[in-house]
C-alpha cells in the first residue's frame, strides 16, 4: 500500500518542524567566532520560518482546499474520503491565527533574559508544528498526538527559567493537569473506538444516529435497540470523557484551576503562547470533535457546553476582579474570554452548526489579536519592573504615551467597549448567536458578565494615566522587538475595529 | 448634500488628531477655535438648507454597508429632532473655546483634542440612525470625557470619574442588551425603518423587556432619580467646559435616545412603562429641587437642578402626547442653553473667588461686578422657569402633556404628577431666589478675595449667544417647536 502525500498541504507543519531542527543544529554547531551572538543566530531563523509557514498558509487559503493522510480508495467504506489531514477553510483559519500570534511571541521572546536561545526556539517551533497541525487534523489519533506535540514542548518552555522555583512549580502544575487530561481523552477516544470502529471524524458522524431515534438505527428490532441504547450511553460517556480532556486545556470551568499559578509562574512569552496559541488550537480541536464527529449529538452537549461557559465566564470574571498581579489577571480574563468563545456553541441544537462556529472563531480571532497586544505591553512594562504589580502601570503615560495608549486600546477591545470596536463587534456577533438561539438566560448571564469584566479592564487602564507612584522607576522603556509586536497587534486590532466583516466572513 | 453629515464628523475629527502631535502645543485654542468654528459653519449651513416643509423625514441620509455580518450600517441623516441638538452641541463646543482652556493641571493640547474627540461623539449619535452606530457614538463620549473630569477636575477629580465611568459603562451594557434584543426580534437594526415598523414583530412582553433594558441604560445618561448620584460629583468636580459640555448635550444623549429610539420604536413598552417612568420623573423633580435646597456649594447646586429638569423632561415624554415630547425636546434645548451658561458663570465666579461655596461667596456681588451678577440672576431666573425666557415653555408643556396623557394611560395618576411637578417649579424658584439674595444681594463682604474684574470680553463673547437664544426662544417658542411638532407626530401616529 502506497501513500501518497500531498506536501503542499502539510506544507504549514512541515516547515515549522525543519526550522525547528535547524535551528537546533545552528545552535550546536555556532562556533564562539562566528561574529554573531548567538541570540540573533537562532531567533531570526526562527522568525522567518514562521513567516515562510505563514506565506504558504496564506497560499493554501489562496487556493483549493487540500486533504492527505486519507484511506486509500479500495478501503474506503461508504465512500468517506476519512482523511487524516485536511487543509480547509477552517484549519487554516486557525493555523494563520496561530502564526501570527506566534510571529508576535518570537518578537517578545527577543528579549528574553536567562534562557538557552536554542532550546528556547526549537521548543517554541516544536509547539507550534502541534499548533498548527491541531485544526487540521481530521481524525482523534492525530488530534491528541498534536496537542500533545503543542503541550510537551510547553512544559519545558514553563520551566526553562532555571533557578526560579516559580516557574518550576508552574511547569509541574501544568504537566500533572495536560497529562491527566490526555488520559482521560484517550479513555474516551477508546470508548468511542469500540463503539464506532473508527477514529476518523468523518466515520464516527456516520457510524453515530443522527437523532436518538434508536430503533431506526438498530434495524427496527426492539431487542437490537435496547442494545443499542445501552452502547449509545457508552457514546455519550466517551464524548464527556473526550471534551473533558480538550477544555483542560482551554481551560475551561471546572479545569481551569491550572491558568493563573501557570500563566505566573512561566515567562511572559509562554503565557502568551498559552493563553492564545494553545488556546485558539485547543478551540480548533473542541470545534473539530463536537461539530465534525459529534454533530449528530448536538442536543445532548450543546446544553452542557451552555452551562460550562456561563460558569468560565463568571468564574473567571469573579476571580479577576480581585487580581493585583498584571498576569495572573490576564490569565483570570482570558478564562473568562474562553467562556464568551464557547457561549455560541451553547445554542448549537437551535442554529446551524456553521453560524455558530463562524461565530467562535470571529471571536477567538479578535480575542487573539487584543489579547496578545495586552501581553506584547506587559512584557515591555515587566522588564523594567519584575514586580509586575498593576500599580507599576500608574504613570506609564508619563513615561511611555504610546505604550499607554497602545494598552489602554487592547484593554477597551478586551471590555468591549468603542473605541475598542473589535471587542465590542466580538461580543456583538456572539451574543446575537445566543439570543436568536433562544438562550436568554445565558444572554443575561453574558451581560452581568461583560459589566464585572468592564471593571476591571477600566480599574487598569485607568492606572495608565493616573500619577506615578513614588519611587516607581520613571525610566523610559524602549525594546525595537517588542515595539514591533506591539504595532502589529495595534494594527491588527485596529483593522478589525473598522473593517470586523474580515473576521466575520473568515469562514464563508 | 449629503457630504454634510460626514463633514460634520470629520472635521472635529480632524482636529483632534492634528492637535495630538506634541508640537502643536502653540496652536491648541487656536485650532480648537477653528475646527469647532467650521463645525459650528457647517451645521448652520445644515440648518439653513434644511428642508423644514418635510422635517419629519430624514434628510441628507448617508446609508452605506460597514459590517455586513452584522447588519450594521453606517447610517446618518436629520430630522426635525435631531437638528436643533446638532446645533446646540455646535453653539456650546465652540463657545466652550472662547473661554481660557484649563491649562493649569495639564496641556491644553490634549484638552482641546478630547473636546473635539467629544464633539465627534455627540454629534454622531445624533446623526445616528442605526441602532449599532447609536450605541457606538453614544460610547464614544465616555472616554474623553472621563479623561476630562480624571485630569483637569478639582480635589475629588478621581472618584468623581470613576464614579461616572462605571455608572454609565453599566447603563451601557444593559441599553447594548436592550438594542440586541430589538435586533434579535425584527432582524434589522435601522431605525427610521424600525420606527415606521412601531413594535411590528415584538410582543408586548418583548417590547416592555426591551424597554426597560433601553431605558435603564438611557436613564443613567438622563439622569433619572434613583440612577442620578454620579452627576453631582461629576459635575462638582470636571473643569467649568466639563460641567458645560455635561449638562449641555450630554444628559441630552439620553432624552433625546427615548425620542429617537426607545418609543417610537417600542410603543407597547413604552405605554406599559411610562407611569413608572412619570413617577420617577416628578421623584426627580421634587428630590432635586429639596437637594438643591440644602446645598451650600453653586456649581452641586446647579448640577442638582439638571436633575429636577430633565425630571420634567422626562415627565413630558412619559406623557407619551405630541405636546409633552415636544415639552421633552423644547426642554432638553433650553436646559443645554442655560444650564450651559449657568456653569459659563460659575466657572467664571469661581476663578475670581477662588471658591463657589455659598457662605464663602458672601453677598454683594451685584456691588461689586454689577454684569457678572446680573447674568447670574438672569441664568437663574430663567432657569427656574420665568416666563418669557426659555424655561418657561419646556415645563409649562410638560405639565400640560401631563395633564391630558395619551389614550390607555390613567389620567388621574398623571393628574398627581402633574400636580407634584408644579409643587416642584415653587421649589425650584425658592432654591434660586434663596441662592440670589444671599450671592448677589446684600452687603459685599470684606474684600477677602481681594479685588477682580467684572466680566471680560471674551466672556461676554462665549455668554452672549447664549443669553440671546435663551430670550429668542422664550419670546417664539414655535421657531423650535415647529421644528420638532412633524417628527414627534409621525412617531405618534397623530394627526
Amino acid at each position: 500500500m502506497i501513500q501518497s502525500i500531498d506536501y503542499a498541504a502539510i506544507a504549514p507543519p512541515l516547515i515549522l518542524a525543519i526550522t525547528a531542527g535547524l535551528v537546533l543544529l545552528v545552535d550546536l554547531l555556532l562556533p564562539k567566532s562566528a561574529g554573531i551572538s548567538r541570540r540573533t543566530a537562532v531567533s531570526v531563523p526562527a522568525l522567518a520560518g514562521v513567516i515562510a509557514a505563514l506565506v504558504a498558509v496564506v497560499l493554501l487559503a489562496l487556493g483549493e482546499d487540500r486533504s492527505t493522510f486519507c484511506v486509500p480508495e479500495g478501503l474506503r467504506v461508504e465512500g468517506l474520503a476519512s482523511c487524516s489531514y485536511v487543509a480547509d477553510n477552517l484549519s487554516l483559519v486557525f493555523a494563520g491565527v496561530v502564526l501570527a500570534a506566534a510571529v508576535v511571541v518570537i518578537l517578545l521572546s527577543m528579549g528574553e533574559r536567562g534562557v538557552p536561545q536554542g532550546e528556547w526556539y526549537f521548543l517554541l517551533l516544536c509547539a507550534l508544528t502541534g499548533a498548527v497541525t491541531l485544526p487540521a487534523s481530521r481524525d482523534l489519533i492525530t488530534l491528541v498526538v498534536a496537542l500533545e506535540l503543542l503541550s510537551l514542548p510547553v512544559f519545558a518552555l514553563t520551566a526553562l527559567k532555571r533557578h526560579d522555583g516559580k516557574a518550576g512549580e508552574a511547569a509541574l502544575k501544568l504537566f500533572l493537569v495536560s497529562v491527566v487530561s490526555t488520559a482521560i481523552t484517550l479513555f474516551g477516544i477508546s470508548l468511542i473506538y469500540g463503539v464506532t470502529g473508527g477514529v476518523h471524524l468523518d466515520w464516527i458522524a456516520a457510524a453515530l444516529p443522527t437523532d436518538r431515534n434508536v430503533v431506526v438505527f438498530a434495524g427496527g428490532s426492539p431487542e437490537a435497540a435496547a442494545i443499542a441504547e445501552r452502547i449509545l450511553g457508552v457514546v455519550d460517556l466517551g464524548l464527556v470523557m473526550v471534551l473533558a480532556g480538550f477544555i483542560f486545556k482551554i481551560a475551561v470551568v471546572p479545569f481551569h484551576f491550572w491558568a493563573p499559578d501557570v500563566y505566573q509562574g512561566a515567562p511572559i512569552p509562554v503565557a502568551a503562547l498559552l493563553s492564545v496559541i494553545s488556546k485558539a488550537a485547543g478551540f480548533a480541536a473542541v470545534f473539530l470533535v463536537l461539530t465534525k464527529a459529534f454533530a449528530g449529538l448536538a442536543h445532548l452537549w450543546a446544553p452542557l457546553v451552555a452551562v460550562l461557559a456561563a460558569l468560565t465566564m463568571t468564574v473567571g470574571n469573579l476571580l479577576a476582579l480581585r487580581q493585583r498581579h498584571a498576569v495572573r489577571l490576564l490569565a483570570w480574563s482570558s478564562v473568562a474570554q474562553s467562556g464568551y468563545i464557547l457561549a455560541p456553541l451553547g445554542v448549537a441544537g437551535e442554529r446551524e452548526l456553521s453560524t455558530v462556529v463562524a461565530a467562535s472563531t470571529a471571536y477567538i480571532l479578535i480575542y487573539a489579536a487584543m489579547n496578545i497586544g495586552a501581553f506584547s505591553i506587559v512584557t515591555l512594562v515587566a522588564r523594567a519592573r519584575p514586580r509586575d504589580h498593576l500599580d507599576d502601570y500608574r504613570g506609564l503615560y508619563g513615561t511611555n504615551p504610546v505604550a499607554a495608549l497602545a494598552m489602554a486600546f487592547f484593554l477597551v477591545c478586551l471590555a468591549g467597549l468603542p473605541p475598542g470596536l473589535a471587542g465590542l463587534f466580538a461580543k456583538v456577533v456572539v451574543f446575537r448567536e445566543v439570543v436568536v438561539g433562544d438562550l436568554g438566560w445565558l444572554a443575561v448571564v453574558m451581560a452581568v458578565n461583560t459589566v464585572i469584566g468592564l471593571y476591571y479592564y477600566m480599574a487598569w487602564a485607568a492606572r495608565l494615566f493616573a500619577p506615578a507612584e513614588p519611587g516607581v522607576s520613571r525610566t523610559r522603556l524602549v525594546s525595537a522587538p517588542v515595539g514591533v509586536a506591539v504595532a502589529v497587534a495595534v494594527v491588527i486590532t485596529g483593522v478589525f475595529s473598522f473593517a470586523p466583516q474580515l473576521a466575520l466572513s473568515v469562514l464563508n | 448634500m449629503t457630504w454634510l453629515p460626514i463633514a460634520l464628523l470629520a472635521v472635529p475629527l480632524a482636529g483632534a488628531v492634528f492637535l495630538t502631535p506634541r508640537q502643536t502645543t502653540r496652536f491648541a485654542r487656536l485650532a480648537g477655535l477653528v475646527f469647532s468654528g467650521v463645525t459650528l459653519a457647517l451645521a448652520l449651513i445644515l440648518a439653513a438648507v434644511f428642508d423644514y416643509g418635510a422635517a419629519a423625514r430624514a434628510q441628507f441620509q448617508v446609508d452605506l454597508a460597514w459590517v455586513p455580518g452584522l447588519d450594521l450600517r453606517f447610517h446618518l441623516g436629520v430630522d426635525g429632532i435631531s437638528l436643533p441638538l446638532i446645533v446646540l452641541t455646535s453653539l456650546l463646543t465652540f463657545l466652550c473655546f472662547i473661554v481660557p482652556l484649563a491649562g493649569k493641571q495639564g496641556s491644553p493640547r490634549a484638552f482641546a483634542a478630547l473636546i473635539l474627540l467629544l464633539e465627534v461623539g455627540m454629534i454622531g449619535t445624533f446623526l445616528a440612525l442605526d441602532l449599532l452606530l447609536f450605541f457606538v457614538f453614544f460610547e464614544v463620549v465616555l472616554i474623553p470625557m472621563y479623561f476630562v473630569i480624571a485630569r483637569w477636575g478639582g480635589p475629588g477629580r478621581r472618584r468623581a470619574a470613576t464614579k461616572f465611568i462605571l455608572y454609565t459603562l453599566l447603563g451601557s451594557a444593559v441599553l447594548l442588551l436592550g438594542l440586541l434584543v430589538i435586533w434579535s426580534f425584527t432582524g434589522s437594526l435601522d431605525i427610521v425603518a424600525l420606527a415606521s415598523a412601531g413594535g411590528a414583530g415584538m410582543s408586548p412582553v418583548v417590547q416592555i423587556l426591551a424597554f426597560v433594558a433601553v431605558g435603564l441604560g438611557l436613564a443613567v445618561k438622563v439622569p433619572m432619580w434613583p440612577l442620578h448620584t454620579w452627576l453631582p460629583d461629576a459635575h462638582t468636580e470636571a473643569p467649568t467646559v466639563g460641567s458645560v459640555l455635561l449638562a449641555g448635550v450630554l444628559l441630552k444623549m439620553g432624552t433625546y435616545g427615548f425620542a429617537r429610539i426607545a418609543i417610537p420604536i417600542l410603543p407597547d413598552g413604552a405605554a406599559a412603562v411610562a407611569p413608572w417612568l412619570g413617577a420617577l420623573a416628578v421623584v426627580g423633580i421634587v428630590y432635586g429641587a429639596l437637594a438643591c435646597l440644602a446645598q451650600r456649594d453653586l456649581k452641586r447646586m446647579i448640577a442638582f437642578s439638571s436633575v429636577g429638569h430633565m425630571g420634567f423632561v422626562l415627565l413630558g415624554l412619559a406623557s407619551l402626547t405630541p405636546v409633552g415630547i415636544n415639552a421633552a425636546l423644547f426642554g432638553n434645548i433650553a436646559h443645554g442653553l442655560i444650564t450651559g451658561l449657568l456653569f459659563f458663570v460659575v466657572g467664571g465666579i469661581k476663578d475670581r473667588y477662588g471658591t463657589s461655596d455659598i457662605t464663602a461667596l458672601g453677598g454683594g456681588m451685584l456691588a461689586r461686578a454689577p454684569h457678572l451678577g446680573s447674568v447670574l440672576t438672569f441664568a437663574c431666573v430663567a432657569s427656574l422657569g420665568l416666563p418669557g425666557l426659555a424655561g418657561f415653555w419646556g415645563e409649562m408643556l410638560a405639565l400640560q402633556g401631563a395633564f391630558d396623557p395619551a389614550e390607555g394611560l390613567s389620567r388621574p395618576l398623571f393628574l398627581v404628577f402633574m400636580a407634584i411637578g408644579g409643587i416642584g417649579t415653587f421649589l425650584t424658584a425658592a432654591y434660586f431666589l434663596v441662592m440670589l439674595s444671599r450671592v448677589t444681594h446684600g452687603r459685599a463682604s470684606t474684600a477677602a478675595q481681594g479685588p477682580f474684574g467684572d466680566v471680560a470680553r471674551h466672556e461676554w463673547l462665549a455668554w452672549t449667544p447664549l443669553v440671546a437664544l435663551t430670550l429668542v426662544f422664550g419670546l417664539w417658542p414655535s421657531a423650535l417647536l415647529t421644528v420638532t411638532d412633524p417628527v414627534v407626530r409621525t412617531f405618534l401616529g397623530a394627526p
